[in-house]
């Protein structure tokens, strides 16, 4: 009876590592694929005869992608709309879920309302698209040339994240609140120094959020920024997938093929993710537990 | 006698400066309100004022004239819409598209998390967590990009020689025999599903795990213990013990998808489409694309404008219907829900 019970967790823990492993390298595998065709010769590369290994090794691909001034032009407007847009998400969140978690306020519930309503019906591409056209024209008109600041103002806000954030300014006691209001602080001096420092971990995980998906943006970046000086990485990648797709036959380049630039572009558009993903995984599972969101 | 009256001189008080004491309330938490105004000013100019732009639906729209001044042409761009039998294979290859998410996208976390409980060496289970969530944070432009290099077909000279093997997992393919060795995984129609689902479930099984395990960690060991006693071997362990001490996640996850059939993730479609694949990746968001001329191979007429705004119109309609009831399911359910 001991031993069948031992056979099927055996069976069953052999299948979860086997399985486990082969998922985990099915995750990796295409990333390393990338590296190893960023950096491979190039006879390999446009025969397609690369598994996993780099075959022989050339870092000229790379030289070349990182020679073009267009490319650390996009990188650098890229880490703008990431670092302005991400502060720019944050500033507004926190402040407008703080004041959201305030029940004793006049139209709370309505406020809230009107936020979770966005997340059940959006206007839809077309008239999306519409306005921000038409903010273009306004913030041209206003003197704001750059284009990447209707990126930052208008894109990128997230319902969701706001919840999460009034969640967390919700879960702080009240007692608190009322603690610092004898001591005769005022509204902004209880959000910015007893509530935004207690809720941490809460902020640091919604900046994570907002932190990925600015430097990973490319929709609505693509619709709405027409010079191309101000053009996000992402959008560039795109750009130039596109004409290597498009082109009916290969330029031809001094020891590496096409196709290298281009998984040049993906492993430099991936790197920074790399770099800091280590820092950021404590915080993945802090901010799906709280997800359980209630109104 | 006289207490009630006195509750009704105070009732009575409150309702006369109702809206006085309101004000009075709101003056008091000033600030509180200036902390929101920057959250109004984004939501109020770029998620509602577009709720509005959704009128042109019902007009015929004229630049010159704005939205308001143009010439009400009431349903004549719904007609247009539901007998285009387009725009009817766009909603169904939405729906399909949704549909095999909930099939194939839903079960996976579920099925890695029980996996990943099973594995009680924690480095190695740390290890095997971070590579299948890393896809996740890459962006869909790289996602996409490594799908289109990976899934591209061989390509063979006129004079018979191969010029290109094919992306690898084309050549994978071909020697399983699993596709024929023309396939073209990216631009044939039949293919297109397949590839979305595959590449979805690589880029967002691992991450979404992490609510199932989350669950399957707050299972109390006892229960696992009582359940050994009484001589449950592993896979009842799993069937009495673990699937109960989840239920209730995943009702709730399971009704919340169903309540996002309609809201397909448009950019990873738009990135994956292309001319040749439309027959089966053309969903509602493209179609909408298209007729306002959004995308480049958009052609304009009269009507377009109109017929991309009721597009969206329906489509969001259909969404909101699903997310409020599946909604109301799920607090019935049980007694938490997502809004």
């Amino acid at each position: 009876m001991v031993k069948r019970l031992d056979v099927s967790e055996l069976i069953f823990k052999i299948i979860a590592y086997t399985l486990l492993t082969i998922f985990a390298i099915f995750c990796l595998y295409p990333f390393v694929y990338a590296v190893s065709s960023a950096i491979s010769g190039e006879e390999a590369v446009a025969a397609g005869t690369i598994v996993l290994w780099p075959i022989d090794p050339q870092f000229k691909a790379f030289v070349e992608v990182f020679k073009s001034s267009t490319f650390w032009l996009c990188y650098s407007n890229t880490l703008f709309l990431t670092v302005i847009g991400t502060i720019f998400s944050m500033f507004v969140s926190i402040f407008g879920g703080y004041a959201l978690s305030k029940r004793r306020i006049p139209f709370n519930r309505a406020l809230n309302f009107l936020l979770v309503f966005t997340m059940w019906f959006s206007a839809g591409l077309f008239a999306t698209r519409f306005f921000y056209d038409k903010s273009n024209e306004v913030f041209k008109a206003l003197g704001i040339i750059d284009e990447k600041w209707l990126v930052v103002i208008a894109m990128g806000i997230n319902a969701y994240n706001i919840i999460l954030l009034r969640n967390g300014f919700s879960g702080v006691p009240k007692e608190i609140e009322e603690a610092a209001l004898v001591d005769g602080a005022n509204e902004f001096q209880i959000a910015t120094k007893v509530y935004i420092p207690i809720s941490k971990a809460t902020i640091a995980t919604v900046a994570l959020f907002y932190g990925i998906s600015r430097w990973n943006g490319y929709f609505w970046a693509s619709q709405v920024i027409t010079d191309y000086n101000q053009k996000p990485l992402q959008v560039y990648i795109r750009d130039f997938l596109n004409t290597i797709m498009a082109q009916d036959s290969r330029p031809v380049y001094d020891g590496f093929a096409q196709e290298s630039l281009f998984y040049c572009m993906i492993v430099s558009a991936i790197i920074p993710i790399i770099i800091i993903y280590p820092f950021i995984q404590k915080y993945f599972a802090a901010g799906v537990n709280l997800g359980g969101v209630k109104e | 006698m006289e207490q009630i009256s006195e509750k009704e001189k105070v009732q009575a008080y409150y309702e006369k400066y109702h809206w006085k004491i309101t004000f009075k309330r709101m003056l008091k938490d000033w600030r509180v309100y200036l902390m929101l105004i920057p959250l109004i000013f984004v939501f109020a100019l770029w998620r509602y004022l577009p709720m509005y732009g959704l009128t042109i639906a019902f007009k015929q729209y004229d630049t010159g004239l704005g939205i308001l001044g143009s010439n009400f042409i009431g349903l004549a761009a719904f007609n247009e819409l539901v007998n285009d039998v387009l725009f009817w294979k766009a909603f169904r290859n939405t729906f399909m598209l949704s549909f095999y998410g909930l099939m194939f996208g839903f079960p996976m976390p579920i099925i890695l998390a029980l996996l990943f409980s099973e594995v009680k060496n924690q480095t190695y289970r740390s290890i095997l967590q971070i590579c299948s969530y890393l896809p996740k944070f890459v962006s869909l432009v790289v996602v996409t990009s490594l799908v289109s290099l990976l899934c591209s077909e061989r390509l063979v000279d006129l004079d018979g020689t191969v010029a290109y093997n094919g992306g690898i997992i084309t050549r994978v393919l071909t020697s399983l025999n699993i596709i024929g060795q023309d396939a073209k995984l990216m631009k044939d129609p039949q293919y297109f599903r397949a590839v979305y689902q595959v590449s979805g479930i690589w880029e967002a099984a691992g991450y979404g795990s992490i609510v199932y395990f989350a669950a399957i960690l707050s299972i109390s060991p006892t229960n696992y213990e009582a359940a050994k006693m009484d001589g449950a071997n592993k896979w009842a362990q799993i069937r009495y013990v673990t699937f109960p001490g989840i239920a209730s996640t995943l009702t709730i996850m399971l009704i919340l998808e169903i309540g996002k059939l309609f809201t397909v993730g448009y950019e990873k479609v738009y990135l994956l489409y292309n001319k040749t694949n439309w027959e089966t990746s053309d969903i509602v968001a493209t179609y909408v694309m298209r007729a306002a001329g959004m995308a480049a191979d958009g052609t304009e007429s009269i009507l377009s404008k109109a017929i991309a705004s009721s597009a969206d119109l329906f489509n969001a309609l259909i969404a909101m219907l699903l997310v409020i009831g599946s909604n109301m399911i799920a607090r019935r359910v049980s007694d938490t829900s997502l809004y």
